[in-house]
Parts: C-alpha cells; sequence; structure tokens
C-alpha cells in the first residue's frame, strides 16, 4: 500500500484555516476517547499511508502518517526488529501517525523509554497548510529546534502527521515472565528493587495481588533470573502483557471512570478508594475510581500527574492543568504552527 | 562598546559588584568558546551564584532591551556561547552544586554549572553513572549539555542527553520559570522538554537539571578490530548493527587518526591499519559473552586484519585514550584544524568517506577522520595553517562541502556539537525557508523580543538567499543526482 494524499491534505488544511472551519484530525479512529472530545470536520489521514523506508541496518523507519501500526509491527517483525516502546493499538486501524501523535507507550516503557525518545523525524502538515520537515532518519540530530520530538503526544494540536521516522531496535533473544502473590505495598517495594539492579526487567505490573515480572535475553540469563527472583513461569505471557497493553484485562472493563496517574520512583500507594493496575514497574498507576472523584491532586501530591484516560463525563479538562507560563507558551507555540487555531481545538485543554 | 551604566548598576546591585565584570582584562577570557576562529570580547560578564540572581540578571536584560548569551565552560565546538555585541555574558560555571543525589529512585538534581563527569563521580559509590559522554565530559557542564543535546561515545545504547534528562528549571526571557518535565518521566502538555534541549540557549535558561543515574553494566567488554581498507570497515559496521547487536560504543578511525592517537596517546593502536574499529559491550555476563563471540567472529569474516579484546579494565581505559585523545592529537599535526560534526545513514559511510577524502586531496587539504560510527555521526577534522593566506577560507570551503554532502544523502549538517555560529550557513542547505520561518516561530513563543543568543542557531532567511547564490550554481543544488529526502 503506497498513497501519497499531501496534496489532498494540504488543501484541506487551507480551507479548513481560510475558513476558520474546526478539524479534527483522523488515522483509525482507535484513540477518539482519549483527550477532550473535538467537534470538527474530519481530516482524513488514512488515505495517506505506506511504508517509505526500512533498512534494518540503519535502525530507522520512515512511514506515512495514514499506514497501520499493525503493518509497520510486521515489517518490523519480519527483520527481527520492533518499536521498543511497545505502542497499545486500541483497535486494529491504529495508525502510525496516530501512534506518535498520542504519544502512549506500552508495557515496555519503563525499561526502553517513552515514545518520543525513539522519534527521528516528522514531515508535519500545519494548520495553514504548511509542509514542514524535522529531524531527519539519523540517529544524532541538533540541527535546528527539535520540533519533531515536540510531536510526540501533542495530540494533533500542532500539525498533521504527514510521515514519522522512528528509531527502531532489534527483538531480544527471548522473554520469561515471572508471576508473584505479593500486596500492592510490597510489590511496589519488589519493583523498586528490582528496578535497581541490573536484572533485564523489561515490564512490570502488578493486578489482583499479582505482580507480573517479564525479563528478556538469553536463555542463560533467563534460567540465572528465574533462579534469583523465584515465583511462578506464566505460560502464555503474550496474551497477558497484551490484555494490559490494549485494556482488555477485565480491570479496564466497565463504565467507571479511568484515570492513568504516573508517578516519580519509590511512590506510596495513592489514596484513591480503589485498588490500583500498576504499571511500568510502579511508575504508571491505573485507578477506576468514582464519578466525581478526580485523581489530580492525589498525583501532583507525590510529584506525578494524572489523566482522566477514559469514561470521563465530557466537557471537563482531561489532563492535569498546567502552570499559567506554561500554558502561555502552549498557546503561543500553538499559534506559530495553526495560527487559526482549526486543528483538533480543544483536544488537549479547553483553550488550546 | 561601552555598557550601559545603567545596566551594569542593576546587575551590580542584583549580583554584588565583584560579579560584574565590565574591564577589558576581566572580560578577554571569554571572549570565545571552544571554536576559537571567531572571538568577541563581552561588554559585561555576569557571574550569578543562585538561580534567582539568574533571574535578577534576566530580568535586568529585559528592561534594559539587551541581549545576553548563556555560558557554561566554554567547551562547545560551534560557538553556541560566542558573545554578542553590546549584550551581557551570562555565565554559569558558578551554579555548581550537586542539590541531591538520590540513588533509591537513580536520579541527580544538579545546578547548570556542575560538570558531566563530576554527576558519574558523586554517583559512582553506590554502582550509578550518568550515561551521556561527550569527549569534554571533565570541563563541560550539564547546562551546556541540555544546551547542545551533547552526545558522546555510547550513545548509540545509552542515549543522548535529551534521553537521560527528566526535569529541567528554566528561567525564561520574560522573567517567568518553567519546570519542564517530570521525575515521574512524563508531564502534562507538549513535551518542552525535548523541545528545550538541544536549542542552543536560544529558549531559555537552564538553572536546575534532574537527570536519570544508570547502574554500572555487570561486565564490559572492548574489542579492537583494524582494517586494511576503510570500506571494509564501514560495511562491518553495516553488518554490525543489522545482525541485532546494540554495542555500546561503536568507533571508528582512519590512518591518520590511528597514527596521530598512537603517537599522542601510547594506546597500542595498528598504526598500519587503514581503520580502527573500537566496539564496546556492555550488559550482563552472559549476554556479554554471547555477543562478545559474535562480534569477533562477524569482524574476522568482515576481513578484520587484527582483533584484540581488552584483558582487564585498565588496558580497556588505554585503548579508550586513544579514541578520546583523538582530537588533541590530530590538532598536533597541523597549527589549526576544524572539527566537522555531520551525521549520516549508516549505509553511505564508505562512500562518504571516499568522497571526503576526494575534496580533501582537490582542497589540498588534509583531513582526518575519527568518529561515532555506530551512530553515522562524522567528525572530519579540517587541518590547516591559520597563519597561512586563504587557508581559513579554504577550510571552511571545505568543511561546508563536505556538510552539504552528508546533507545529499540523507543526513545532518551537525549530530551533537550544535548550529552555534559555525554551521548558520550549511543550515541553509538542509532546510527550506518554511522550517527556517518556524524555527523563528518557536523562538518567537519563548523569546518574542529575541534578546536571547541572538543570531545563533537559525540562520535568517537573507543569510540563506546570499548562502544559496554562493552555493547554487546552474540552478542545482551540489549533488543533483542524489535523492533527497
Amino acid at each position: 500500500m503506497d498513497r501519497d494524499g499531501t496534496v489532498e491534505l494540504v488543501t484541506q488544511a487551507r480551507e479548513a484555516t481560510a475558513q476558520r472551519t474546526p478539524v479534527r484530525i483522523v488515522g483509525g479512529d482507535t484513540k477518539r476517547f482519549y483527550g477532550r472530545a473535538v467537534d470538527g470536520v474530519p481530516l482524513v489521514m488514512r488515505g495517506h499511508a505506506g511504508i517509505l523506508r526500512h533498512d534494518p541496518a540503519e535502525l530507522v523507519l520512515t512511514a506515512r502518517g495514514g499506514t497501520p501500526l499493525a503493518e509497520v509491527e510486521a515489517q518490523l517483525a519480519s527483520h527481527g526488529q520492533r518499536l521498543p516502546f511497545e505502542p497499545p493499538h486500541f483497535g486494529t486501524e491504529a495508525t502510525i501517525g496516530g501512534t506518535v501523535a498520542s504519544g502512549l507507550a506500552g508495557p515496555a516503557r519503563a525499561s526502553a523509554g517513552p515514545l518520543r525518545d525513539f522519534v527521528l523525524g516528522a514531515r508535519v502538515l500545519t494548520g495553514d497548510g504548511r509542509v514542514l520537515r524535522f529531524g531527519g532518519e539519523v540517529m544524532k540530530n541538533v540541527a535546528g529546534y527539535d520540533v519533531a520530538r515536540l510531536m510526540a503526544g501533542s495530540l494533533g494540536i500542532l500539525g498533521a502527521l504527514l510521515d514519522v521516522s522512528l528509531k527502531v531496535l532489534p527483538m531480544s533473544a527471548g522473554e520469561r515472565t515471572l508471576a508473584l502473590e505479593l500486596d500492592e505495598t510490597h510489590a511496589l517495594d519488589r519493583l523498586a528493587d528490582l528496578s535497581r539492579g541490573a536484572l533485564p526487567l523489561t515490564a512490570g505490573s502488578w493486578v489482583d495481588g499479582h505482580l507480573y515480572l517479564r525479563f528478556e535475553g538469553s536463555d542463560a540469563t533467563l534460567d540465572a533470573v528465574e533462579q534469583r527472583v523465584g515465583g511462578e513461569v506464566v505460560p502464555e505471557p503474550r496474551a497477558l502483557w497484551s490484555s494490559l497493553r490494549e485494556q482488555t484485562h477485565p480491570f479496564f472493563g466497565g463504565a467507571r471512570p479511568l484515570w492513568r496517574c504516573t508517578v516519580p520512583p519509590l511512590a506510596p500507594p495513592l489514596a484513591l478508594g480503589s485498588s490500583p493496575l500498576i504499571e511500568w514497574n510502579g511508575l504508571q498507576r491505573w485507578y477506576r475510581c468514582a464519578a466525581g472523584v478526580t485523581a489530580f491532586e492525589a498525583a501532583r501530591t507525590v510529584g506525578g500527574h494524572a489523566t482522566l484516560f477514559r469514561h470521563g463525563p465530557g466537557d471537563v479538562e482531561v489532563f492535569a492543568p498546567l502552570a499559567a507560563p506554561l500554558m502561555r507558551l502552549h498557546r503561543a507555540l500553538k499559534h506559530e504552527f495553526d495560527p487559526a487555531g482549526i486543528l483538533n481545538p480543544g483536544r488537549m485543554y479547553a483553550d488550546l | 562598546m561601552t555598557p550601559d551604566p545603567a545596566l551594569v548598576r542593576d546587575l551590580r546591585a542584583a549580583l554584588g559588584p565583584d560579579h560584574v565584570l565590565v574591564s577589558a582584562e576581566a572580560c578577554a577570557p571569554f571572549e570565545c568558546d571552544a571554536l576559537n576562529t571567531q572571538r568577541h570580547r563581552p561588554d559585561v560578564v555576569a557571574l550569578p551564584r543562585s538561580a534567582e540572581q539568574v533571574m535578577e540578571v534576566l530580568r535586568a536584560c529585559r528592561r534594559h532591551a539587551t541581549p545576553v548569551v548563556a555560558r557554561g565552560a566554554g567547551t562547545g565546538l560551534s560557538g553556541g556561547a560566542l558573545p554578542v555585541a553590546g549584550g551581557v555574558l551570562l555565565v554559569l560555571s558558578r551554579l555548581n552544586r550537586i542539590l541531591e543525589l538520590d540513588p533509591a529512585r537513580r536520579l541527580a538534581r544538579v545546578e547548570p554549572g556542575v560538570t558531566n563527569l563530576e554527576i558519574s563521580n558523586v554517583a559512582a559509590p553506590q554502582g550509578l553513572y550518568y550515561a551521556p559522554d561527550p569527549s569534554s565530559q571533565v570541563a563541560c557542564t550539564i547546562g551546556g549539555n541540555v544546551a547542545e543535546n551533547s552526545g558522546g561515545v555510547h550513545c548509540l545504547k545509552h542515549g543522548l542527553t535529551v534521553h537521560n534528562l527528566l526535569e529541567v528549571r528554566v528561567a525564561t526571557i520574560e522573567g517567568e520559570w518553567l519546570v519542564l518535565g517530570s521525575s515521574a518521566g512524563e508531564a502534562p502538555g507538549l513535551p518542552l522538554l525535548a523541545l528545550l534541549t538541544g536549542s542552543e540557549g536560544m529558549l531559555g535558561v537552564v538553572v536546575e537539571a534532574t537527570v536519570r543515574l544508570k547502574p554500572r553494566p555487570e561486565r564490559v567488554e572492548l574489542v579492537m578490530a583494524a582494517f586494511g581498507d576503510v570500506r571494509r570497515c564501514a560495511d562491518a559496521v553495516g553488518r554490525l548493527i543489522a545482525s541485532g547487536i546494540v554495542p555500546a560504543g561503536l568507533e571508528m578511525m582512519d590512518a591518520p587518526a590511528i597514527r596521530a592517537a598512537e603517537a599522542f596517546a601510547h594506546c597500542g593502536y595498528p598504526t598500519d591499519a587503514a581503520a580502527l574499529l573500537l566496539c564496546e559491550l556492555d550488559g550482563l555476563h552472559h549476554d556479554v559473552q554471547c555477543d562478545l563471540q559474535f562480534v569477533e567472529a562477524l569482524l574476522r569474516e568482515g576481513g578484520a586484519t587484527s582483533l584484540r579484546v581488552a584483558s582487564d579494565a585498565s588496558e580497556r581505559l588505554r585503548m579508550w585514550s586513544g579514541r578520546k585523545s583523538a582530537f588533541p592529537a590530530v590538532g598536533r599535526l597541523a597549527p589549526d584544524y576544524f572539527c566537522m560534526d555531520g551525521t549520516i545513514p549508516r549505509r553511505h559511510l564508505a562512500d562518504v568517506l571516499e568522497r571526503i577524502g576526494e575534496m580533501s586531496h582537490a582542497a589540498g587539504l588534509p583531513v582526518a577522520n575519527v568518529f561515532h560510527a555506530g551512530d553515522g555521526n562524522l567528525h572530519p577534522l579540517i587541518l590547516f595553517d591559520a597563519g597561512r593566506p586563504g587557508d581559513i577560507e579554504r577550510a571552511e570551503h571545505l568543511g561546508a562541502e563536505i556538510l552539504e554532502l552528508c546533507v545529499a544523502v540523507g543526513g545532518t549538517v551537525t549530530g551533537e556539537h550544535g548550529v552555534g555560529v559555525e554551521k548558520l550557513g550549511p543550515m541553509c542547505a538542509q532546510f527550506g525557508a518554511g522550517e527556517i520561518e518556524a524555527f523563528h516561530g518557536v523562538k518567537r513563543a519563548f523569546d518574542p523580543d529575541g534578546l536571547l543568543n541572538p543570531g545563533k542557531a537559525v540562520p535568517t532567511l537573507a543569510r540563506c538567499a546570499d548562502y544559496g547564490a554562493m552555493r547554487v550554481h546552474g540552478g542545482k543544488l551540489p549533488f543533483s543526482h542524489l535523492p533527497r529526502f
């Protein structure tokens, strides 16, 4: 599949800016729930798709924004490579552009780093229809401001992603997941200990009284790890990690508001009135809070921040509020890239 | 130029009279950074000792509409800390306290004037270190590292500054405090910490940085492989990366660099080799053992004429010493040198090195190559004699040609040294008017009056028009036969 929709997208952006018509950027529409609701004409990215370059020896892949995430992952897997941040799909139609724009990462985040660490370049369509190429396809690049990385998690408020170039990494030789029965406090302690050490821990999650630890490396290393850490070997680890990444685990069922808290290492359990699902070796914690309860303050108190990830009442702020000078900067940057304010207005914050 | 007396009065009131320099002899040491072909003696040097004093300096500069240039240790290679006419030089080296070392959370919170190596030194008793290790790490400061997004020989596996930075506190020229990033690893809103990293002091002044510390690896091995020709060595680099191994460092040197480094550091390099590869592996004991065997076999099959694995830590450090001192070592071969910093896709390594050899021959100026092969980050060192008429111009022209070649094969004009004043021209080869204008837009958002480090990092469109007129021949960009992307 190789379709270049640049011309149509540019035309649509220019017209929207000229007529001050709000636009909702749509990839696979799998993450529509994330962020605030946007009322706008769809800017459909799916017609702009295709993997442009992947030379395994370069550890770089470049694809059009509308390329299905599954296609990107299949291409990488056929060469023994992967996206190190293990992004969630939240649906079969997920695109690579939407993946970068949402900035979300899966279980490997704590060991591999966030999505933005792997953004090398981007071709961006601004609100007023300019097509700008930032960054590149090389590992090190400090020419100009790092606008490509600025797109990671920007939720389309600065531009639509026409192409992205990502650093990719080889898959590991093997993996093994161990399960230990522990309560929340002891699980957090154990995760803190393990993430300080040198063991190849690539995912650590706790749910329903069980701590799940994924290690990657050679067989000999995994045998040594198993001896040292103990616990039971999980027979179908891929299904487990997929259910956490894609939020198909029963914890995520139902319609109670889902809060995501990211906290610094060693943060204590948060007093939010429910038992969390913990990921990222303790740094990401999910809560199902009663309607009307907000997690902003609880997360802020321990030096982290909270997001109302799903099932909010609508028309409320879902991201933690920004300090006034920071908000002014956001507005100024938005104005530079989207002078008419037509791109995903209100998706991140009400007046952005 | 005599500085504005009202400004000097304000600065002295804020910092105390001893911490504001105005005399020619006191200001002279600050006239350049490590790009010493460009010099401008500052009119005023401000030496704050606290974040609040930094803010006072910025507020005073804004009040008096005076440009201000932040400087750490002055080790930058692109003139990013070159003082600007009529401006204040804000020297941050006295903000040099380690505010917090938290081994349990594996992080350090430091002031911007703390040196890169000091962080690793204080963390060492805890078995931790700060991963980015630019060659200047003994002297360069963390504030400067943030401004330049510094790398080093281990960033292929362990990342650049941007990958090891958690949070910064920034004073803006508008007189406000910003906290970007978070020790939680992410913060709400746009990822402005990533935007600020590598912004060359144009967007704000970092007064505090929280960095991630890593545990020392269980085992480290260094393999040195010699090759009879550059192409075989470059091809081995590509095969090694494609094989799925991510070395901690993968460094390459050509014959002139090998011989200069050996003469300088006596590190045991084979001086008859055409190319030398240093490949460091780190990690868990068993994994390193497997990788080591694999890498040895791969390099042997790739045509390495000799192969040596460092027998212990002291031999490893000796083998690294040649690489780490390669710049000063090559510097002894000629009165002056320019260090270029282009990055290219690795698949073009051999072709680009060959082409640089031809350009060097045509220009009549020797070039030595010592570089981060794993990242494709080249450091061609152009040797010249500034005392010989025309040499500087020829060296600058050759440098620009080399950088244009890097852009033409899909690379960049600077991998880790920054644009500063040095690469303003070549920036015009890499970016079009739209991108350049967008960069100015980013600058406007942070610094509407253009007072922070003005004239650096991003060329004006007028300058690019001049650059284009100079370098575009017959309506064609250089290397027009090569694909551009």
